[in-house]
């Protein structure tokens, strides 16, 4: 076939849109996977088993039973909101890897604002938990939702301000740029450590995650704001959870842990993303660990954590990075 | 429902319906939760999802029919509850009990205590957020109901005691299990003890929270790991001693500030302590009957007695009317859980849904003892 006619812009999006619709649900399959049979690991149990080989097709079994599965809309519930919030939820965590720099070539567009442009899709993630608690018309979807909105809000100063300390350093919110100058001297987490402790501790807040999951704190709230979803509607708030540990490591591993650098392997430009995808999967194995082992927080530590301790430090942080850059 | 009442509020108040199917409610219990926003203003527990009558059942069959029925009361830890009740029929009937059979008798029901204790620790931790201390205690659980599994027959709802002795002599097998058990279970303790006790997220969670004090405690009638943990000594093994306990060496645990932290605290060191007392009973398990020389058809005479021993959560009274027949008049059942819920209300008021959630699972309820 001739395909001269299609402008090359064109065929790039679409290999583009591809190879991020592949990564995701890959990665969300092989993330639930390794998070059940991680916590089963922990919890002196097999995890699953049943299903394959010591029960690696589980996940895409599950999959099938949500997508088979009816949706069912309370009555009394705002149905256009209901049906809108996941897909809401699931957009924005798709976005960010437009900018992913996961090797020296693997990067889709080298934006020159790429971490404001991150930063910026993943505070909508906040607007979809807030329209699935509201319109669900459950009490206990509410104070999930509301939960996630303070949260997020707090979360999100931590997380821009201990960015933007190495963003002072390199004079640029490309991605590339951050990683190449880790490459060329030290990586970040060891000229800013405080910022990436501050960073990590903020994205799991950030991601919802134990021992931050005050949105969905099972023993108070039943699930918080998705008590009601059932089916797909599910399904895409938890794919947008396993997304967004993605994009939080992949920021850590990107502005923190000097990208795709690592051991020389052959094809450097392409290969490089093994480095990448290898750091970025042991920051969430990191974050699985810490979720079967520690208690939850109480909602109102969670808010001091951040507004006393996270974001002044941040702040400091930042101060002294910018004296010491001007110097 | 208070609808009335809260309208008349300058702010806006709102009913939240908890239960009776919430995963922190465990069982049936339903609280009917009056909230300012995630503040507890008012709380309302509703029972009676559990109810099976079990005090009417005991005055519509023979007595001994009945001994099945204690074990579904508290199903967490039921041989405590057929100790009390076959004992209040030996204080009735006049029944001599061997001596081997206090010992065994001693023996399973402190391992039930143990088990029942373990599992609270987990669903108390699954409350907090904790996922993984329950299958560490499911684990060590499973231990113990297997060794039980083997001299009673059941693993949960045990009829094992009979009036008299027990239904079954222990063999050298059950002794050799139970120290294994004892040997294992006293290094599982240090597990739990650095993965929980010293957590900073766990202290901050229970440090402080739920305060009783011992006059509330009093007067509400709250017992067991709950009222110790306000610094109350108060355990029937102790302060009205059946069965061998006053041969044994043991300590009551007591906390001194009664908030959640402390009646943990208190649950842990019962554990140890109850290991203690299984190792003493088993030191001193005589060769000889395992079950006395009861009569085959005890008529109850036609007066009242009560027996209290210490169950898992607490004081356990039974009170018995006789009516010179095997059917007793009447049959009451003081459970320890009902009192330590009823404090609840007052307990809560004021405290996050949060700090509820952790209060209810520290006060180690069931909810069938409550509702029989």
């Amino acid at each position: 076939m001739d395909t001269a006619f299609l402008p090359p812009e064109l065929l790039r999006m679409l290999i583009a849109a591809l190879f991020v619709v592949t990564v995701v649900f890959v990665n969300a399959l092989f993330m639930v996977y390794a998070e059940r049979k991680i916590a089963g690991h922990i919890q002196r149990r097999p995890g699953p088993y049943e299903v394959g080989w010591h029960g690696i097709l589980q996940t895409l079994v599950d999959g099938i039973k949500l997508m088979t599965k009816e949706l069912v809309i309370p009555r009394d519930a705002n149905r256009m909101l209901f049906r809108v919030a996941p897909l809401l939820a699931f957009t924005p965590v798709v976005m960010p890897f437009l900018v992913l720099p996961f090797s020296e070539n693997l990067t889709i567009i080298d934006m020159n604002i790429g971490l404001i442009f991150i930063l910026a899709m993943a505070s909508l993630n906040v607007m979809a938990i807030l329209v699935a608690g509201w319109s669900s018309n459950n009490k206990y979807g509410l104070f999930g939702a509301m939960r996630s909105v303070a949260q997020n809000i707090a979360y999100e100063i931590p997380i821009l301000l201990s960015l933007l300390s190495v963003v002072l350093i390199t004079n640029s919110f490309s991605m590339r740029t951050i990683v190449e100058a880790q490459i060329s001297g030290l990586w970040f987490c060891l000229l800013q450590p405080l910022a990436f402790i501050i960073y990590l501790i903020a994205a799991l807040a950030e991601t919802n995650r134990a021992p931050f999951d005050m949105p969905e704190a099972e023993s108070e709230l039943t699930a918080g704001f998705h008590t009601e979803y059932s089916g797909m509607g599910f399904g895409l708030f938890f794919l947008g959870e396993y997304t967004n540990m993605f994009i939080v490591s992949s920021v850590a591993v990107a502005v923190f842990l000097g990208g795709w650098s690592g051991l020389p392997l052959p094809m450097d430009a392409w290969t490089g993303a093994f480095w990448f995808l290898l750091k970025v999967y042991i920051l969430m194995f990191i974050m699985i660990w810490v979720r079967w082992t520690y208690p939850r927080v109480r909602f109102d530590q969670l808010m001091n954590l951040s507004w006393k301790y996270l974001i002044p430090f941040a702040l400091l942080n930042l101060i002294v990075t910018a004296v010491i850059v001007k110097l | 429902m208070k609808t009335e009442a809260f309208k008349d509020e300058s702010r806006h108040r709102f009913l939240l319906n908890m239960g009776p199917q919430h995963p922190a409610t465990h069982g049936v219990l339903r609280l009917v939760l009056e909230m300012d926003g995630e503040y507890v203003v008012h709380l309302d527990p509703v029972l009676g999802y559990g109810h099976r009558m079990h005090e009417k059942m005991a005055e519509a069959r023979p007595w001994p029919s009945f001994l099945p029925n204690t074990a579904r009361m508290d199903y967490l830890a039921a041989l405590p509850y057929n100790h009390g009740y076959v004992c209040l029929i030996e204080k009735l009937a006049g029944v001599e009990v061997p001596r081997r059979a206090e010992c065994i008798r001693v023996a399973t029901s402190e391992l039930n205590r143990v088990a029942s204790h373990l599992l609270w620790l987990g669903a108390f931790l699954l409350d907090l957020g904790a996922f993984t201390p329950i299958l560490y205690g499911f684990d060590d659980r499973e231990q113990i109901l297997d060794i039980l599994e083997d001299i009673t027959g059941s693993r949960l709802t045990y009829s094992y005691f009979r009036v008299g002795g027990v239904y079954r002599d222990v063999d050298d097998r059950f002794v050799e299990n139970t120290r294994v058990f004892i040997k294992r279970m006293r290094k599982r303790l240090d597990i739990y003890n650095k993965l929980v006790t010293d957590n900073i997220i766990f202290i901050k969670r229970t440090e402080g929270i739920g305060v009783i004090s011992p006059e509330m405690a009093r007067r509400y009638g709250v017992t067991g790991a709950n009222l110790r943990g306000s610094g109350i000594a108060y355990d029937i093994r102790k302060t009205e001693p059946y069965s061998i306990y006053p041969e044994l060496d043991f300590e009551i645990p007591v906390g001194s500030r009664g908030d959640c932290f402390d009646r943990y605290l208190v649950r842990i060191k019962e554990i140890e302590q109850s290991l203690r007392i299984i190792e003493q009973a088993l030191d001193m398990l005589p060769e000889g009957e395992f079950r006395g020389k009861a009569p085959k058809k005890i008529k109850l005479p036609p007066r009242a007695a009560s027996f209290a021993v210490e169950a898992a959560r607490g004081e356990l009274v039974y009170f018995m009317v006789g009516q010179d027949s095997d059917v007793p008049y009447r049959l009451k059942v003081r459970v320890p859980s009902y009192a330590n819920l009823s404090l609840i209300a007052e307990l809560c008021q004021g405290m996050l849904i949060a700090d509820l959630v952790s209060v209810m699972g520290s006060l180690d309820l069931v909810i069938p003892e409550i509702d029989r």
